[in-house]
């Protein structure tokens, strides 16, 4: 369990998360959801062991995150930008496998074995986000959409224990976002636990496990999505007027 | 492209030779003999040759490491202010009339370039920070550059002015084995830091908040490419002089042709920097003009035009 207590983080000195208490647990999807503004990101990263925080603790499995080793800690933990650039036009190949860093020269294990697995790791990550037929290609040739798969897929290869993502779903088409959605589902099953920011909260609703809301860097609601999207919250968050429509598990949102 | 090491390799390998026997005189082997010919070759033009590489890996390398740690493809290894520190530092032996005190001049340049890579890791060393740390590289160059024109204008007469202002402008011009000895060990160095930084160099195409997800530790990567890029370049300014654009020309030229990983860039990088002014160094010892052609200045005549069709280009891929 991936665990934050009292967790309070500033940015240019204006406090954005005040205290958060929260746990992302291990074969579960944990939904972040927040207006514009509410600290979702910078939750995120802090989570994730990658902002200062003021005061609070992390912990993963009850052990400070701070004694555990980078190299450890990344690959326990797979971080997912919000905006899915790079510096250089790398193809899809060789940035899904900058995913496999944290593995690199790890104690007692075989170079040979080594490669190999990075290379499965990599092919793996690649089928799962449909990348196939883009992996020569360079990143500025590609799709917004697509770019977010690839680094998606970057991420997956790594295999971390905790995927830790933010926005995934933001310029994906309606299939690939239901991949995506089967996808993260899939993973949450094989024992991996899940933190994603997402805008969508019918999605939220219809795919986490728990959902958390964020307003003005403060926690609101952090229960199941039928209790923590509820249209009075909604009303009171987003101050928008909603009704939800259909069964559990097939939301959708009238707005 | 999977050879481009070997292929570099070789090429080095015959322009080595060939470069050898061009210069004021030229040396062909089995035709007329030259008087001296062995001499002129073992004593003069080879550690010339070799000096050429060394300084052209030094600053192919430490252009593609800078490039690749400010994810920038219009970084060059002047920005830290390492080159101007170590230029300084040399301005300053000359000006103490040391300029013919063996080892004084370089030993000058090589404490001018400690001195500005001190002043980086005292600034930037703290957080790990990008931004802060090439700010502070760019006031620690331009303050080496004012200190150098402050001790122009204070040199005692035009003769130290006109030697400080020739030595500026960069050349091998009857440079020794000494030389060698003094630049190889330090550039070598420098360069498998950098090399050894390769892999957190390519986590940083991500962003730093992303890198360090990753597992690159960012105070750690900012010391191996202080220490890297101070003795890759620190090294060759000492024996050399400042030798402009090649850091910035070589990765552009050598990129395309790797996957565009920085680690996978920084050997090819050296290589190709090497051969560059290799090249650059025959060639300006075969010019005819009436004094020898200043290495520094027909290398920068060569990347001025480069750099502008660059920026052409980038234009065209922004707009």
């Amino acid at each position: 369990m991936l665990q934050a207590k009292d967790l309070a983080i500033a940015r240019a000195e204006r406090m954005v998360i005040e205290g958060a208490n929260i746990a992302i647990r291990p074969g579960a999807i944990t939904a972040i959801c927040g207006p514009n503004g509410a600290g979702k990101s910078s939750l995120l990263a802090g989570l994730a062991g990658l902002l200062r925080p003021v005061r609070g603790e992390l912990s993963i499995d009850g052990k400070s995150l701070d004694g555990i080793a980078l190299r450890v800690r990344a690959r326990t933990l797979g971080f997912l930008p919000q905006d899915a650039e790079a510096a250089w036009d790398v193809d899809v190949k060789t940035l899904v496998g900058l995913g496999r860093m944290p593995w690199r020269a790890v104690p007692g294990r075989p170079a040979r074995a080594a490669a190999q697995e990075d290379r499965g790791a990599v092919g793996e990550a690649m089928s799962a986000m449909e990348l196939g037929a883009l992996a020569d290609r360079p990143l500025s040739t590609l799709s917004g959409g697509e770019r977010a798969r690839a680094m998606m897929a970057r991420v997956l290869a790594g295999k971390p224990r905790y995927i830790l993502a933010d926005e995934p779903f933001a310029s994906l088409d309606i299939g690939h976002a239901r991949d995506l959605a089967r996808l993260l589902r899939e993973q949450a099953r094989q024992g991996r636990g899940l933190a994603v920011v997402m805008h969508d909260l019918a999605l939220a609703m219809n795919i986490a496990d728990t959902v958390i809301v964020l307003d003005a860097g403060r926690i609101v609601a952090d229960a199941p999505p039928e209790q923590a999207l509820s249209a009075e919250t909604i009303a009171r968050v987003w101050r928008a007027d909603v009704r939800w429509l259909g069964q559990a598990g097939a939301r959708a949102l009238s707005i | 492209m999977r050879r481009l090491v070997p292929i570099l390799l070789a090429a080095i390998a015959i322009a080595l030779p060939l470069s050898l026997l061009a210069g004021r005189v030229w040396i062909f082997p089995g035709v007329e003999p030259v008087p001296n010919a062995a001499i002129i070759l073992a004593e003069l033009r080879l550690p010339r040759g070799i000096l050429a590489l060394v300084i052209g890996a030094g600053l192919g390398g430490a252009g593609a490491a800078m490039q690749g740690y400010l994810r920038n493809p219009l970084a060059d290894p002047g920005l830290f202010g390492i080159a101007p520190g170590a230029a300084f530092g040399a301005v300053l032996a000359l000006l103490l009339g040391l300029g013919m005190v063996p080892l004084a001049l370089p030993g000058f340049a090589l404490v001018g370039a400690a001195g500005a890579m001190a002043m980086l890791a005292l600034i930037a060393g703290r957080t790990g920070g990008i931004a802060l740390f090439a700010l502070a590289g760019l006031m620690i160059a331009s303050l080496a550059g004012t200190l150098t024109s402050l001790a122009i204008s204070l040199s005692p007469n035009p003769f130290a002015t006109s030697e400080i202002v020739r030595w500026l402008m960069g050349a091998l011009t009857d440079r020794s084995w000494s030389d060698v000895w003094i630049a190889a060990p330090l550039t070598l160095i420098g360069l498998a830091v950098l090399y050894f930084a390769g892999p957190s160099l390519d986590a940083m195409m991500l962003g730093e908040q992303t890198a360090s997800s990753l597992g690159v530790d960012a105070r750690r990567l900012q010391w191996l490419i202080v220490i890297g890029v101070g003795f890759a370049i620190g090294a060759g300014v000492a024996v050399a002089g400042i030798i402009g654009f090649v850091g910035l020309m070589v990765p552009h030229i050598v990129r395309p042709l790797t996957d565009r990983r920085p680690s996978s860039l920084i050997v090819p990088s050296a290589l190709a920097g090497a051969m560059l002014v290799l090249v650059a160094d025959t060639v300006c010892r075969i010019v005819p003009l009436v004094s020898e052609l200043r290495l520094g200045i027909a290398l920068s005549l060569l990347g001025a035009p480069f750099f502008l069709v660059l920026l052409l280009r980038l234009r065209r891929e922004l707009a």
